[in-house]
């Protein structure tokens, strides 16, 4: 049931470090591919938004379960 | 999508105040951004090859120490030998805990995403370094103009 092509844990890591490694990840996928993020940082639900909006990538899914924050990212391009 | 650019004017040269700059250029480097940092005045501290940055809770009456010390610790106390080394390695240990960067890792992240790093000349010469011997590479010298060519085609230009 895996709806995206590579996963990045970024559980324990803070500001910002998710986004940091989140752009490297991203760069290593290609057009439509889905990147998955695993954070615990409840900064990281604005941040992957801003993120998002400003890389022109899609921000398929941002979802919060008990200590920890999912995203799915579409590559654009 | 025209590329935004940032451009940063660093002037402390304390641990706390190292990761503004290094946060924000690093953060705006993936976020499609072209990054530009000016070292001037203590800031220069922060592209030393050896980082040896402290935080010092003497003259800052909003750092919170362990156990509450900032309410009840003289501050006079805080001036005595060993107080900042302590300090330091406490926040160090602390940032590791909560899973936050080192300041040499943030700033590996700018050189590694292209954020230009340039070293204000006269602030080089007013504390006798050495440029090449004392820089990371990649380190350019330059003055205000230099800074203000860089700041007049930003989007963003901050002072820290």
């Amino acid at each position: 049931m895996s709806n995206f092509d590579q996963e990045l844990d970024a559980t324990g890591l803070n500001c910002p470090l998710p986004i940091l490694r989140a752009k490297k990840a991203l760069a290593t996928l290609g057009g439509g591919q889905v990147l998955r993020v695993v954070a615990t940082d409840p900064g990281s639900v604005k941040d992957f938004d801003a993120f998002a909006k400003q890389t022109g990538n899609t921000l398929l899914e941002s979802r919060q379960e008990g200590n920890k924050y999912f995203f799915l990212i579409k590559k654009n391009g | 999508m025209s590329e935004k650019r940032l451009s940063i004017i660093t002037t402390k040269g304390t641990l706390d105040w190292a990761y503004p700059p290094f946060i924000l250029a690093s953060t705006a480097a993936a976020l499609g951004f072209q990054p530009y940092i000016f070292f001037t005045f203590y800031g220069l501290q922060l592209i030393k090859k050896n980082l040896d940055l402290r935080v010092s809770p003497l003259g800052n009456p909003g750092m919170p120490m362990p156990m509450g010390m900032h309410n009840w610790f003289p501050i006079l106390g805080t001036a005595l030998p060993g107080m900042e080394a302590m300090m330091t390695a406490m926040m160090k240990s602390k940032m590791k805990s909560k899973g936050i960067a080192s300041v040499e890792e943030l700033r590996s992240l700018c050189l590694e995403s292209g954020v230009k790093m340039v070293a204000c000349q006269m602030t080089v010469d007013l504390f006798d370094w050495n440029a090449k011997q004392d820089f990371i590479e990649g380190i350019e010298l330059g003055g205000a103009a230099t800074y203000l060519e860089a700041a007049g085609g930003s989007d963003i230009t901050l002072f820290i």
